[in-house]
């Protein structure tokens, strides 16, 4: 059951040098076949994972990266924001000014989403009434402050990164976090960068157009207990160990190279690093509606271990990544385990789509 | 999901972004609930430009609400007039769109939409 098994692609290794439509044809049927075999990848190893662990998962994401924070705090009061993999929602009330929508591929996350806004949404609604009922008494009482947002937290929705519903060119910025090194092929990851582009406002003479925010797990992890860094496998396998009984588990448990850090045997699925050499995705198939579903050990009490798919970018990789779906980088940076960007359309080609 | 970001989806099907049909989608057997939001005048006045109201002015009337102006109002309606303000609020804001389809004007695929949520995931054979 976790034994990787890598099917290749039916290349046409032979090369049916007859004719060159049949080539393009041979190549756009393998084209097809490979993003199908992606799709469905992914499917097992990223989307029904999320589905199975979202509460769990869930509960372990409440704290901002710092270089999220700030990117939504310097939005402009009124500014129209997008959430792309916005998982539980943890940033759509962040900045109560600004108005945010989130996506994500995971029902179960964007439900969860949807009742942790619900939630602000009355507590600020009571907030306010009660500001009001005392502001009656004491004039002084100060309307308009910076708390006095209206907590749009609550608008999700349901979408695949890679058919968003969004109004073209209708937003203001876009933050996509931790999303994209779950694409299995490069050019899944680059088309998802340009349908983040497409989704905000181009620039005009004295307006700057909207700007994307992305963000992805490095390759780099130097410092990390997960000994990942340069030069090591980027396509990867990084289990999750669903406790059962723990509220607030850590990190996925797992150490390249070493063994399971439980008293379960984890080492086996751990850095299961699924292709060889560099190139396309791991195309495992353990397929099974249950999806990467493996509880091992034998009897009695096991946890869960779900493997998901990453792709660690190596320094560099994610500009390039931008540059190849026609945005334009305005600053980068690192910021413990992650590489970010922060880019906008290319003035100039912006009218093509 | 409120009225407001009805004003932002559009179709998820790649062929029918380009159509301007696609956009704004159409609500079908619509169920509604009202919210009770705190007014954010400055909120509102800053999302005016960010609109399309001429698919706004559609979705309202779909949903039956009276009809909207041809034209948005100004920042100075909206500063001076606080019956305006409250009820582009109340239909921006405090509608939601609780239960129903979204259909889109072009493929006419219906996305659901249920406990405020639409789901845009599509089937294969759309993607």
């Amino acid at each position: 059951m976790m034994t990787s098994t890598h099917t290749p692609s039916a290349l046409p290794s032979s090369s049916a040098t007859d004719d060159v439509a049949k080539l393009a044809a041979a190549a756009a049927a393998v084209h097809a076949a490979e993003s199908a075999e992606a799709e469905a990848y992914e499917r097992t190893h990223v989307h029904g994972v999320y589905e199975a662990i979202a509460p769990h998962f869930s509960a372990t994401r409440y704290k901002p990266w710092p270089a999220v924070a700030s990117f939504l705090q310097s939005r402009p009061p009124g500014a129209v924001g997008l959430d792309v993999g916005c998982g539980n929602g943890k940033y759509l009330g962040l900045n109560p000014s600004v108005y945010m929508v989130g996506s994500d591929r995971s029902a179960s996350l964007v439900a969860l989403a949807n009742s942790r806004g619900r939630q602000l949404q009355e507590q600020h609604a009571q907030e306010a009434k009660k500001r009001i009922a005392q502001g009656e008494l004491d004039a002084t009482g100060g309307t308009g402050g910076e708390s006095s947002g209206a907590a749009v937290a609550t608008e999700v929705v349901v979408a695949d990164g890679l058919s968003l519903p969004f109004r073209e060119r209708a937003a203001d910025f876009v933050i996509c976090i931790a999303v994209i090194h779950h694409m299995s092929t490069r050019t899944r990851r680059q088309e998802a960068i340009r349908h983040l582009l497409r989704c905000v406002r181009t620039g005009e003479a004295g307006h700057p157009g909207g700007q994307i925010l992305v963000y992805v797990w490095a390759l780099e992890q130097g410092n990390s207990r997960r000994g990942w860094d340069e030069g090591g496998e980027q396509d990867l396998l990084v289990p999750w160990v669903l406790k059962s009984q723990q509220k607030q588990p850590k990190q996925p448990k797992q150490r390249k190279g070493q063994k399971g850090t439980q008293d379960q045997d984890t080492s086996g699925v751990a850095a299961s690093n699924t292709s060889g050499e560099a190139p396309p995705p791991p195309a495992e198939t353990t397929a099974g509606p249950t999806a990467a579903t493996t509880a091992d050990g034998d009897q009695g009490h096991t946890d869960p271990v779900f493997k998901r798919y990453y792709h660690l970018y190596r320094k560099g990789e994610l500009e390039e990544d931008v540059l190849a779906a026609g945005g334009a980088v305005i600053t980068s940076g690192y910021e413990r385990d992650n590489w970010w960007v922060v880019a906008a359309n290319e003035p100039l080609s912006s009218q093509s789509s | 999901m409120k009225v407001l970001t009805l004003n932002f989806l559009t179709c998820a099907v790649k062929s029918c972004k380009s159509s301007s049909d696609s956009f704004p989608l159409h609500p079908k057997d619509a169920e509604l609930a009202s919210d009770d939001v705190e007014v954010n005048p400055q909120l509102l006045i800053n999302l005016l430009p960010r609109l399309d109201w001429k698919a706004l002015k559609t979705t309202s009337t779909e949903l039956g609400f009276p009809q909207l102006p041809d034209s948005p109002p100004t920042i100075e309606d909206l500063q001076s007039d606080e019956k305006l303000l409250k009820d582009l609020h109340s239909l921006l804001m405090e509608t939601n769109l609780m239960e129903g389809k979204l259909v889109c004007g072009v493929c006419g695929h219906e996305y659901a939409v249920r406990e405020g949520i639409p789901n845009f995931l599509l089937p294969s054979h759309l993607v």
